[in-house]
């Protein structure tokens, strides 16, 4: 479904990514863990287009990506939200979902200046489509006319979550979906996202810090360090890996230090 | 406790003239530019022609500078490319319909938007406002030039076709206003429904994050390019509207002054909101006059007197602008804005 093959990507001496290989499967929600400063970020910016990798490819639906510009990668359906929220500030929640379904919509300069006719009606029906599959699903009602920079920041991820599924994306790359959220707020997340799995048969990539959601939805589990994939496999197998735990006792030890 | 709009389905909610005060003042303003040509004296309509042609490329403007926060300061260019397009083609074919010529001319300022918006790609800000300094610099030199002049007048000006419309020549301001007016609202128009759907949502979405636009799909090189294009080609509409108003042009009415004025414009009034290049435009083409009017009154139609007020009058102009900028830094808009949110809440709260 979306693969990535021997993927570099450095920033001056930083290797971010170094000759990373990991697949994610159709219809499976995939987890990336690993220490601060490993890469999960990263990989996602080379499978979204943010950074060109400097060696290696991007495979989606057997389709070399490695080149493309973002806006294409979005028309293919690749959808995702980022770490440190990028909404668009001085717009309303609304208008920032709707804007998630832009490579989906069709009118162009003249259908939008002229607006009744083709733009109206594709208007009238995304606000139907989005107000059922998303607004509703959300759970965002209320907050659908509130401009997003009065929002508190549990709301403003949800938001983000929701343009990135405005898209009906086949793949959606979640950062940190759930990062500064409080129990409660993580655990309706993480309905939404199994809940996405389960009715559109989405294809989900999972950074996150929060491990216990992160064993308790994934189907499969990527540990990085350093750039490199040092574990993968069921959330199980992936606790018991003795590699695994010594990249995150390391790294703490390191903090504690 | 302030009642809030009630809709009953979300058609509705698309709508743009979401209340009846809105679609009031609509109506009104529309009546009122109808009566405008028949208790206006030929200066008044003078102005008023003037002010409608520069709301047309105020407003094409805003679509790049206050929509899609792309910054010009060459669009005086694109003006002068559709005044210049227009006498060109009047040459050949003298009584082209005037719909004709205005479609021409936008081609052309589009197509040369299109040019001078390629640096948009790669610079923004201050950086791309000196990379646009140049169309100034480059479409008047050309202007300018001794083998052309048999098509553009050069350095020393050429007169102006005039409008036939139907076999009617256009001679009067009165029979002019009927050409420009109707063009000007069509043309705000259609710049303002740009921003209810796909469209103009996208350039909104550039000004405020481009790298978050671009991953949601919007093609950057696209979006800027299209709205460089659709700036200059309300500049050149403008520029065609210009030649037909006035008897002559001279290379001087575009450069860099205008530029700068068509920035004044949409500054003055409230960049990115659809009224602001109305409102604008009025105030920095009126401002003027109303102070030679008072000039004229104070200096008791002394001529040496006038003299003297002239440069006064420029520094009130001025100064006016600073205060302006410092008491209603996001434009005339914002005053529009409270007195609606007035109206609106009235019978409930202040
Ligand atoms: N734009 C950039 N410029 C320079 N270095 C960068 C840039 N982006 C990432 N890096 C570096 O690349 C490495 C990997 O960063 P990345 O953001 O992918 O980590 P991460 O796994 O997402 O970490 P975290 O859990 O803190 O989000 C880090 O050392 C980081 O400092
Ligand atoms: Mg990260």
């Amino acid at each position: 479904m979306l693969s990535v093959q021997e993927a570099s990507l450095s920033f001056g001496g930083i290797h971010a990514l170094s000759e990373l290989t990991f697949e994610a499967k159709q219809g499976e929600i995939t987890a990336i863990i690993g220490p601060n400063g490993a890469g999960k970020t990263s990989l996602f910016n080379i499978i979204s287009g943010f950074y060109k990798p400097q060696a290696g490819r991007v495979f989606f639906q057997d389709q070399d990506i490695t080149h493309a510009r973002p806006d294409k990668r979005a028309a293919l359906g690749i959808a995702r939200t980022f770490q440190n929220i990028a909404l668009f500030r001085g717009m309303t929640v609304l208008e920032n979902i709707k804007l998630g379904s832009h490579s989906r919509l069709k009118s162009g300069l003249f259908d939008s200046g002229i607006y009744y006719g083709a733009a109206r009606r594709e208007e009238i029906a995304l606000r139907n489509e989005l107000e059922r599959d998303v607004i509703d699903f959300l759970e965002l009602d209320h907050i659908r006319n509130l401009h997003v920079a009065t929002l508190p920041y549990g709301l403003q991820k949800r938001v983000e979550l929701a343009r990135a599924l405005a898209l009906q994306p086949k793949v959606l790359l979640l950062d940190e979906p759930v990062a500064g959220m409080n129990r409660e707020e993580t655990e309706d997340i993480a309905r939404f996202i199994l809940d996405i799995q389960e009715r559109w048969n989405t294809t989900i990539l999972l950074v996150e810090h929060d491990m216990s959601m992160v064993m308790d939805i994934s189907d499969q589990v990527i540990v990085l360090n350093f750039g490199k994939q040092i574990a993968s496999g069921t959330p199980k197998d992936v606790q018991n890996n003795p590699a695994v735990i010594e990249a995150y006792l390391g790294t703490s030890a390191k903090g504690a230090a | 406790m302030i009642i809030g709009e009630y809709k009953t389905d979300y058609g509705q909610d698309e709508g743009i003239w979401n209340t009846w005060a809105k679609k009031l003042g609509f109506v009104v303003a529309l009546l009122l530019l109808l009566l405008i040509p028949f208790i206006g004296n030929d200066y008044q309509l003078l102005m008023a022609g003037q002010i409608a042609i520069f709301v047309i490329a105020v407003v094409g403007l805003n679509v790049l500078v206050g929509y899609t926060g792309l910054m010009s300061l060459g669009h005086g260019a694109f003006f002068a490319l559709g005044a210049y397009t227009t006498v060109a083609l009047h040459q050949f074919f003298p009584h082209l319909f005037p719909l004709i010529t205005l479609i021409i001319s936008m081609v052309v300022a589009g197509f040369f938007g299109f040019l001078f918006g390629l640096p948009s790609l790669r610079v923004k800000g201050l950086y791309l406002a000196v990379a646009t300094l140049s169309a100034n610099f480059i479409v008047l030199f050309f202007i300018r030039q001794d083998w052309l002049e048999h098509l553009t007048g050069g350095r020393g000006g050429i007169e102006t076709p005039n409008a036939y419309f139907f076999g009617t020549e256009l001679i009067t301001n009165q029979q002019k206003y009927f050409l420009i007016v109707p063009i000007a609202i069509v043309m705000f128009l259609f710049a303002q429904n740009l921003f209810r759907s796909r469209f103009g949502r996208a350039l909104i979405a550039i000004r405020d994050n481009d790298h978050s636009a671009e991953i949601l799909g919007i093609s950057l090189f696209n979006y800027k390019l299209k709205s460089f294009v659709i700036s200059a080609a309300y500049c050149g509409a403008a520029g065609t509207l210009w030649a037909y108003f006035f008897p002559a042009i001279l290379p001087e009415d575009f450069g860099l002054n205008m530029s700068i004025t068509l920035l004044i414009c949409l500054v003055a009034g409230g960049m990115g909101r659809s009224l602001g290049p109305i409102f604008g435009t009025i105030l920095i083409l009126m401002v003027p006059e109303l102070l030679k009017m008072g000039a004229f009154y104070f200096s008791e139609g002394n001529a040496s007197a006038q003299i003297y007020f002239s440069p006064i009058r420029d520094i009130v102009f001025g100064l006016m602008i600073i205060g302006f900028l410092i008491f209603e830094p996001m434009g005339l808009v914002s005053i529009w804005d409270r007195f609606w949110r007035f109206i609106n809440r009235w019978p409930f709260a202040k």
